[in-house]
């Protein structure tokens, strides 16, 4: 049986798409949504990136076309975490492919009950369970599109700004910091200095983590939106998650490849837990390459490099 | 809970001013002449017009009260222009005194501390400014003492070039100013502006590469519109913001009266990892966790799977909650 899905992934897509909706959602999507969200009660999940539109966002091929007041979208999705739990997917569609590519997208924020959405389960290396979803002439309201027709973009460019700073892949550190020090307490380990060097590297790693995400948190807190800030935290805390995993890893030997409740296992399995979902963070919410793109073309002012 | 990343009026102004200032005294040829001393006599004569070196001291002294958090953007100013003046372990120093003398206060004698304490020899060894100082102070046994005596006015060449020098704790006129716990106080303080001296320099580095980057072409292109040079430089990005945002934190603490060492060895990359890790809750984390305490309060025990399942009259109530208690807008 697979462990299930930790609540954080969840609350954090949940809080991203809430932010989103309070942004640029109706008046009737903020009051039906944002609660359920923001409480826990129900799931969101995003459905970006498709099996051949991944950095490349804006060339994604799902497709909308207006029919009276109703759309008709047919398409696929890929990594649509959550879409077996959730009742929201944030869907990303082309509705006018005659304009360049950035210019003729559309988000819908649509329940996952409607007819013609299949969920089909993508297993991961790090037993997060993922999924493709399917929409085969999948009828809704207009009421159901978030934000303005062909202004998919901007939706977008708000809720990468949140899923990078503010609520994403910043915070994992501190509680892997907390269970390999339990672990090295409890086996001596802690003795070592150059253990307690690593330690501490991490907790300085998590000290910078959490203030870019903060900073990035008090932009959007204040109206802004933490395009390039959000990039820079994410550039920084993946990264810094994935070496502090490696090395608690291999710090702790074989017991840190030893996974959830077995006997030995590093902290109950999580050293290995964490080792095996970290290569993802440099990729998910935009890879590290498109936020170091960026934050070169946006925050330094270099020239567009593709 | 608040939470505020802007500058203060009063610290936009002081970095705008101190920005300007080392830009137009403490240009490259500045810097070059004062090699391989590291240490400027002309540049120091206009520090003490500015009312620099005493800036870090009360009113009451004749000083210019200022915060840790204003200093920090002194420092961060220094290290932007790599002066050759050590205002950093003179602004220090002077704080550790309990009544600095007037040529202390004004800069007319330059005050430094020890980074380490005596040897068995008596010495403190590579004191920072120690070519210059005329007061040195530092931890002697258990002893925080102040030495006055007459610089050397040289010190041993060095990788910075800047103007160490090992000097004596016994030679020159000794007195006993406190023990190791204000000493502790100094020594933070002197990590945080070091640090923050250290993000001007690096704060600076970015700012020459990038247009270097942009000016330079090959290939009939700017450097910087190849993405193997522009991913270089948007890594520096969160290394040089994060470490000002730790330095900041760090300078907070302190002029709150709550010094986070941890904070201020890591923002020197420095640390003793005793201090880091015993990581003290944050405010964001306190936030987080009077979150968790209000819904165990308003649902009782409950987990996720449970508040699925019952549905939107929790949510209202959680939203209530949260709001009386001033968690949410």
């Amino acid at each position: 049986m697979e462990k299930a899905p930790a609540p954080s992934p969840a609350l954090a897509l949940a809080l991203i798409v809430a932010g989103i909706v309070n942004r640029v959602g109706t008046d009737v999507q903020r009051e039906r949504i944002i609660p359920a969200l923001v409480s826990g009660g129900s799931f969101a999940c995003l459905g970006y990136s498709e099996p051949d539109a991944g950095s490349d966002l804006a060339s994604i091929t799902t497709r909308a076309v207006r029919d009276g007041d109703h759309w008709v979208i047919n398409g696929a999705k890929m990594w649509t975490t959550l879409a077996h739990e959730a009742d929201w997917v944030l869907l990303l569609t082309r509705t006018d492919p005659d304009v360049p590519k950035h210019k003729g997208l559309t988000t819908f924020i649509l329940p996952l009950d409607t007819p013609g959405i299949t969920v089909k389960p993508v297993h991961t290396m790090s037993t997060e369970r993922t999924n493709a979803t399917f929409y085969d002439d999948v009828r809704v309201s207009d009421e159901w599109r978030l934000g303005a027709e062909n202004g998919g973009w901007g939706v977008l460019t708000v809720g990468l700004a949140f899923e990078r700073g503010v609520v994403g892949d910043t915070s994992h550190g501190v509680p892997l910091l907390r269970q390999f020090r339990e672990w090295a307490e409890a086996t001596g380990a802690i003795a070592e200095p150059l253990v307690r060097e690593r330690m501490a590297r991490a907790a300085i790693d998590n000290e910078v983590a959490k203030l870019l995400a903060q900073r990035s948190a008090w932009i959007a807190a204040s109206g802004g939106l933490p395009g390039v800030e959000g990039s820079v935290s994410k550039l920084f805390a993946a990264p810094a998650f994935q070496k502090a995993a490696h090395w608690f890893q291999q710090a702790a030997g074989p017991a840190g490849l030893r996974a959830f409740h077995e006997a030995g296992a590093a902290a109950d399995g999580w050293i290995d837990h964490a080792s095996r979902s970290a290569p993802v963070l440099t990729i998910r919410g935009g890879t590290t390459e498109i936020n170091r793109n960026n934050v070169a073309e946006r925050g330094l002012g270099f020239p567009k490099a593709r | 809970m608040t939470i505020d990343f802007a500058l203060s009026p009063d610290q936009e102004a002081v970095e705008e001013l101190f920005t300007r200032f080392f830009a137009i005294e403490s240009p490259p040829a500045v810097v070059r002449a004062a090699e391989p001393l590291g240490f400027s006599a002309p540049l120091w004569e206009k520090a003490i017009e500015l009312g620099a070196p005493g800036m870090g001291l009360p009113a009451e002294v004749g000083g210019g009260g200022a915060t840790l958090a204003e200093l920090a953007i002194v420092a961060e100013s220094i290290g932007r222009a790599v002066a050759p003046a050590p205002l950093v372990d003179h602004i220090v120093a002077a704080r550790v005194l309990a009544e600095p003398a007037a040529d202390v206060v004004d800069g007319s004698t330059i005050a430094s501390l020890a980074l380490q304490p005596a040897d068995d020899s008596g010495l403190w060894s590579s004191v920072p400014a120690g070519a210059v100082a005329g007061l040195v102070v530092g931890v002697e046994g258990s002893d925080l003492i102040a030495v006055r005596s007459t610089p050397p006015g040289d010190g041993p060449r060095n990788h910075g070039s800047v103007p160490l020098a090992d000097r004596s704790c016994a030679a020159g006129h000794r007195e006993v100013i406190g023990d190791s716990t204000r000493w502790s106080v100094a020594f933070a303080e002197w990590k945080i502006l070091t640090a923050a001296s250290m993000v001007g320099v690096a704060t600076r580095a970015l700012e020459l590469g990038v247009a270097y980057a942009k000016e330079r072409h090959q290939f009939g292109r700017p450097i910087g519109s190849f993405q193997a040079v522009q991913h270089g430089f948007a890594d520096l990005v969160g290394l040089v913001d994060g470490s000002r945002l730790l330095v900041h934190k760090a300078a907070w603490a302190c002029d709150r009266r709550q010094p986070d060492p941890s904070a201020a060895g890591a923002a020197l990359g420095e640390v003793d990892d005793n201090e880091v890790i015993e990581e003290r809750p944050t405010e964001v984390e306190q936030y987080r966790q009077d979150v968790r305490r209000i819904i165990s309060e308003t649902f009782g025990p409950t987990d996720l799977d449970q508040m699925h399942a019952s549905g939107s009259a929790k949510a209202d109530r959680l939203y209530k909650a949260l709001g009386e208690r001033g968690l949410i807008r």
